[in-house]
């Protein structure tokens, strides 16, 4: 089985991942499976009623919005980054997360390397399959290194504005 | 000025360390060339023509004198003792060792600045108005607003990855000194007829290879609410603006292709199902940031100072300063004193580390504390009693520092150009250097008046050549260096992109092509008319048969 990294109670561990990424062209095997949002659309119901976990994987320009109505009901989402320089996918994890009260799994897949850990974990992910040799150590570093961030995104994090509210730090 | 608290500060230091791991990396080989570029471009790190450049963030162009000391150090102690101020208000220094970068952003990070954000595909260094808090005509002070979009950009986890790269000015007054009609986001603060502050919000401008004048998609935006509309505006762009030609990338193209009316339609769609409260600081956050700005210290003057009267009947030189380059100040007693960057045969924008130290010394004991970067390369004191005049004057003679110039003909934006530059097509200083010479009989200058050239040494327009009234465009050709020339342009209230003159002339013959220029200008102009102004009513015409009629 594959491994992913997954994040976990703020730290990155390797997981399993039971789930078959299934392309269009190939029948759906038994078991868990992640299909496209043009199959998802056709077949959704079907293999929603199937009784098994099912995913849904958009590429970087499909709109998380299609996935309303059946939202609920996937076990994960995967948004694609073709190049680690795209960024459609964090706004995509963020609609997700904030506007569509996703809370299934949110998978980052594609060219995602440690270097983006902070954005990607801030911006909702909770799974990677890492495009370089990153480990889940690593993640967890990264995502520790800043102890402050100015601006409230899908992580819940706590921005400085707040802070300073509550008077937590002191004016220079 | 606002000061760095503990978070701020930590912001930078946590930086530096992960900046500085990095850099390590890089030099011990773990990492390619490849996999680091991103990430030094993150921290304004460039690999230029002859060495690395720096490129240090100088927020909506402020500085106080313990950091302008620590420019001064800097690149004096890593670089070869000068450094290049630029149209975007931040420092560059051109001759960097990357095994030096890490310390001089601890350095850096140590008066509170830094290179975060000056380059890759994110939101860049914020602009202001470098008048701010010292004009009679703004509304409110623009740097409280810059400010608290330096905050909410910085390390944006949704829009690091852009696109293209992003760039947003902030004004105050219905005069326009930050060029905000060719930014990404143009921001204009004024008051409603209930006396409320709004922002005009102006989306899509941009120079380069298609330039454009950015429409308004809100003419009343409540202040409160500013940083949850640039989130719905940088949400629709980074899934919606076009990412399969760089060229096309930028969000004035996504405006142009959708049209105003559609973009505004989708960004007020997106606004409307924002959660406006987690993203708006609250009124005691922006309160915390105004009292940063507030102004301290102005003394109760008379509006005329008695020692600047006297000191500049009996001196011609500080006369002529006076008239260029010392402006009013919104308190009585008190003036703006612009420093160019523009004495003649140097390179615009360049300052010695001798001189930075100068103008922070002037800063410190004249200006209470502050002193600007401004776009058009030039360096301003914003709080001078006139009573110091004469005396700020005499240092800056002595520092070479006192050229009288500002907004005439030899006051020239250049580019870096191809003498540093990895994307230049040609040079833009030596051109800039050879016109200010023609040009250097301060009063030939004066009686030629407001003449602003912008020169860039390629397309990306990095000079603003397009909104120049003289704009001059490196391109070339068969691997040799020649300038198309432009007329009309302007950056200002009037904005205006310029119309091209005719074809491209070879290096040596541009600054005799401005003489021509200028000479019909002379003979053409109406009692009161600017360059422009004649331009305007008199057209290309005349212009143009001048500077090609000989080539028959």
């Amino acid at each position: 089985m594959p491994r992913l990294i997954r994040w976990r109670d703020g730290q990155a561990v390797w997981a399993e991942d039971p789930f078959t990424d299934v392309d269009d062209d190939q029948p759906v095997p038994q078991g868990d499976v992640i299909v496209s949002l043009a199959r998802f659309q056709r077949e959704g119901r079907t293999l929603l009623g199937e009784g098994r976990n099912l995913g849904v994987r958009l590429a970087a320009d499909e709109a998380p919005e299609s996935l309303i109505i059946d939202l609920a009901r996937l076990a994960v989402v995967c948004l694609a980054f073709p190049k680690f320089r795209d960024g459609r996918a964090y706004s995509a994890a963020r609609v997700l997360r904030e506007r569509m009260a996703y809370t299934g799994e949110l998978r980052a897949v594609g060219d995602v390397v440690l270097d983006l850990a902070v954005p990607v974990l801030r911006c909702g992910f909770d799974t990677v399959v890492p495009a370089d040799s990153s480990s889940p150590d690593q993640w967890t570093a990264a995502a520790r290194r800043f102890r402050h961030v100015y601006q409230r995104s899908a992580d819940g994090r706590e921005p400085a504005f707040a802070q300073r509210a509550k008077g937590e730090m002191s004016e220079a | 000025m606002y000061r760095y608290d503990d978070i701020d500060r930590e912001m930078l230091a946590d930086r530096v360390a992960e900046f500085r791991d990095q850099c390590g990396r890089r030099l011990a080989g773990e990492m390619t060339e490849d996999q680091f570029k991103p990430l030094r471009l993150m921290n304004g790190l460039y690999l230029q023509l002859h060495a690395y450049m720096l490129r240090i963030a100088i927020p909506y162009g402020s500085l106080n004198a313990a950091q302008l000391r620590k420019l001064a150090q800097v690149s004096r102690t890593y670089d070869r003792g000068y450094g290049h101020f630029t149209t975007r208000t931040n420092l560059q220094l051109h001759w960097i060792k990357l095994k030096d970068a890490p310390d001089i952003l601890d350095e850096l990070a140590g008066v509170g600045l830094h290179a975060i954000q000056t380059s890759g595909n994110c939101i860049r260094n914020l602009t202001a108005d470098p008048h701010a808090g010292a004009t009679a005509d703004e509304v409110d002070d623009p740097r409280i607003w810059a400010e608290a979009i330096r905050q909410w950009s910085t390390f944006h986890p949704e829009f690091s990855f852009l696109p293209r790269k992003f760039k947003i000015a902030v004004t105050a007054s219905p005069k326009d000194r930050g060029a905000i009609r060719v930014y990404d986001i143009g921001l204009r603060l004024h008051r409603d007829d209930e006396g409320a502050l709004n922002f005009e919000v102006l989306v899509g401008g941009g120079l380069g290879r298609l330039p454009h004048l950015g429409p308004v998609i809100r003419e009343r935006l409540p202040v409160r609410h500013l940083l949850s509309y640039l989130q719905a505006i940088l949400r629709v762009y980074n899934r919606h603006g076009r990412r399969d030609n760089i060229h096309k990338a930028r969000i004035k193209i996504l405006v142009a292709s959708l049209g105003a009316t559609e973009f505004a339609r989708q960004v007020e769609e997106e606004w409307s199902l924002t959660d406006k409260e987690a993203v708006d600081l609250p009124a005691t956050e922006l309160a915390r940031i105004r009292a940063g700005f507030a102004p301290a210290g102005f003394e109760t003057l008379p509006p005329l100072s008695a020692t600047f009267e006297s000191a500049r009947a009996a001196d011609p030189a500080l006369a002529r300063f006076a008239r260029r380059n010392v402006l009013p100040h919104k308190h009585p007693g008190y003036a703006l004193v612009n420093i160019s960057l523009k004495s003649i045969g140097e390179t615009p924008g360049d300052c010695s580390a001798e001189q930075m130290d100068v103008v922070a010394d002037l800063a410190e004991r004249y200006s209470m504390n502050e002193a600007r970067v401004t776009y058009e390369q030039n360096l301003l004191l914003p709080h001078v009693k006139l009573d110091d005049v004469p005396a700020v004057h005499a240092a800056l003679v002595d520092a070479g520092l006192a050229t009288a110039n500002i907004a005439l003909i030899s006051d020239i934006i250049a580019c870096p150009g191809l003498d540093y530059c990895a994307l230049a097509n040609a040079r833009a200083i030596p051109i800039a250097q050879d016109i200010a010479r023609r040009f250097a009989d301060p009063a030939l200058a004066e009686t030629v008046g407001e003449l602003k050239i912008k020169i860039s040494g390629c397309i990306n327009a990095c000079g603003h050549h397009h909104v120049g009234h003289i704009g001059i465009l490196g391109v070339d050709k068969k691997g040799e260096e020649f300038y198309q020339l432009s007329l009309g342009g302007s950056a200002e209230d009037d904005a205006a992109l310029g119309q091209v003159l005719g074809p491209a002339l070879s290096a040596d013959r541009v600054a005799p092509a401005i003489d021509q220029l200028v000479e019909v200008y002379l003979r053409e102009r109406r009692e009161g008319e600017r360059f422009i102004d004649t331009f305007r009513r008199a057209g290309l015409a005349p212009f143009k048969e001048a500077v090609y009629a000989q080539a028959h």
